[in-house]
């Protein structure tokens, strides 16, 4: 009887634990959005948290922080100026690494092994060490603050993580299916775009939810190679410099900080499955 | 027959048509550039004269770099004993409820978010308004309901600032911890800790004396990789404070030394420290590989 107690407790403390970790996880994202969606008055006046007061007086609730924010500070052309940027990073990194890792996986060649280990290495150099060499060649052909320039780093910088990810995977296909398809007479092209390539969607998917939401959610390569121009500033940029002028328009921030986190919310909850499957092959590495 | 064949495919030149593009790539953007910055880490402010090891000296004495060292010291301390330790307990608790992939989403929904977005929505819970005000940010409306609390302006408080930004960095991360440690928990037969628990074990003990240690290879790799992140942390920073009141990291001090003071000689001599910090780990890295392949 005694421990049948001490068992019911610890399931509903269990319960109360984790739907209290749940809740304060989640606090600080509704407050960013409760905000953005209140007037100017209300946000600087009184905490987000009374809204709930009074949930369903719609009067309190006002979509004229996003208009604001969209043309007013450019919110809308940043927004596209993301797209512009993460779209090309992605499909780029996603072709060059695949022929790599097929290279890798499935053909002999001499150096292979320690081409590949050099890839290896290359996963944690930290991006700091590129920066200024690669700036200054930027700065002499006339790529800083051009697209085409942070297409080309972005790809750089995805390329090692992409080769690694998709290597391995290409490397556990099961033998067999290769042999007999070469005993048929297949090439390696064929094999590469017949076997590997459709075998591997699931990869592919994966990789590529991460090059984008890590291409869409960088600023400091955007920082250093695109600038603060609102011509061609992302999201991430467009906000950092908001946070300094809007100072305490919380109201106008935070309807921001959500425009920018949209689309990798989007993403994250329909193709959550290709996210942590993704995270977990890549983890490997360490 | 069989060798003859190994000969065609070694003479084959598609294998280096295919790995080209990758390589270029790579040569032009990290390899080059990683040897440029070291040559450009010895010659002085506009790369022109050979200076030594000045730029060392310089980011190894001023005061500027050692608070940046510092800051990144108690970053790496305090954020990854709380991502892998806090990611590992959750991964445990979670796997008793049925709920279970309803919180684990919550848990993982930052790493959706970007850094800079990240930084947005914790300046706005950590907002400061003097006492007798209304408080506006969450974290102070919440601890002025305690008797004879003081608001406090926790990025501008030299106590609490650093705190208050790595935790934003674990509210990020713990999220990835978790679904990697979760996996391998779901890895460990359920029968070995049902044995223990039937031999009289009780669940404290479950947990220190047969999960820790059969997940140890995991908590590993996921440890490195919060180090690795925690080294390079540069976004957090730069949006919530810009470094100021003593909250500098290495890599914000090196962006600063090339954008603002265009000193590039001593950005690059930071960028190079950073580098030596990371190597041990991808010596790490290189030997788990080559385990693994070993098994294969």
């Amino acid at each position: 009887m005694n421990r049948r107690i001490t068992n019911l407790f610890s399931r509903v403390l269990l319960h109360v634990v984790i739907i209290f970790i749940a809740f304060a996880w989640l606090m600080p994202t509704l407050g960013l959005l409760v905000s953005s969606i209140r007037n100017r008055n209300d946000v600087l006046s009184s905490g987000w948290w009374t809204v709930f007061r009074h949930l369903l007086d719609f009067e309190q609730y006002t979509l004229e922080n996003y208009t604001e924010v969209i043309t007013a500070s450019g919110m809308g052309r940043a927004f596209l100026n993301s797209l512009i940027v993460t779209i090309p990073s992605t499909i780029i990194v996603i072709i060059i690494a695949a022929f790599a890792a097929y290279a890798f996986a499935r053909m002999e060649f001499r150096g292979r092994h320690v081409l590949f280990v050099v890839v290896v290495g290359l996963l944690v150099v930290p991006i700091q060490m590129t920066l200024i060499p690669i700036l200054r060649i930027y700065n002499g052909l006339g790529l800083a603050g051009t697209f085409y320039g942070i297409w080309l780093a972005h790809t750089a910088y995805g390329l090692p993580f992409a080769i690694f990810l998709l290597r391995n995977f290409f490397g556990a296909l099961p033998k067999d299916i290769f042999e007999s398809a070469f005993l048929d007479g297949a090439s390696h092209h064929t094999a590469f775009f017949r076997l590997a390539l459709p075998l591997s969607v699931p990869a592919l998917a994966s990789l590529a939810i991460f090059q984008f939401l890590w291409v869409w959610n960088d600023l400091l390569v955007a920082l250093i190679y695109l600038g603060g121009t609102e011509k061609v500033s992302p999201l991430t940029l467009r906000l950092s410099s908001l946070v300094n002028s809007l100072g305490q328009n919380w109201q106008l921030l935070t309807a921001a900080a959500f425009i920018s986190m949209i689309l990798p919310l989007v993403l994250f909850f329909s193709l959550q499955r290709y996210f942590v499957r993704g995270i977990l092959a890549g983890s490997i590495k360490g | 027959m069989v060798r003859e064949k190994i000969v065609m495919k070694r003479s084959n030149i598609w294998p280096w048509i295919y790995i080209a593009p990758a390589l270029l790539i790579l040569a032009f953007f990290l390899v080059y550039p990683i040897i440029n910055t070291f040559y450009l880490s010895f010659l002085d402010k506009g790369s022109e004269s050979f200076i030594g090891l000045s730029n060392y000296i310089f980011a190894f004495t001023k005061k500027p770099m050692l608070i940046a060292f510092r800051n990144n010291l108690l970053w790496l301390i305090v954020f990854t004993v709380f991502t892998v330790s806090l990611g590992l307990i959750l991964a445990v608790l979670f796997d008793r409820v049925r709920y279970e992939s309803v919180v684990k989403s919550i848990i993982f929904l930052p790493m959706a978010i970007s850094f800079v977005g990240a930084g947005v929505i914790w300046k706005f819970v950590y907002t400061y308004r003097p006492a007798g005000t209304p408080q506006i940010g969450f974290l102070n409306a919440v601890l002025s309901k305690f008797p004879n609390f003081e608001p406090i302006g926790w990025l501008v408080n030299k106590l609490t600032n650093n705190f208050a930004l790595i935790f934003v960095g674990i509210w990020i991360w713990v999220g990835f911890c978790m679904v990697i440690l979760s996996a391998a928990y779901k890895g460990i037969p359920k029968e070995l800790l049902e044995a223990a628990r039937i031999d009289g074990a009780n669940e404290l003990q479950v947990f220190r004396r047969i999960i820790i240690p059969m997940m140890k290879p995991t908590i590993a790799v996921v440890a490195t990789t919060m180090v690795i992140n925690v080294l390079k942390v540069f976004d957090i920073v730069y949006v919530m404070t810009n470094g100021q009141f003593d909250t500098e990291v290495i890599a914000n001090r090196m962006y600063k030394e090339m954008f603002q003071f265009h000193n590039f000689g001593r950005a690059s001599a930071i960028a190079v420290i950073l580098l030596l910090v990371i190597i041990p780990v991808m010596i790490i890295n290189v030997r788990r590989f080559r385990e693994q392949e070993a098994l294969r």
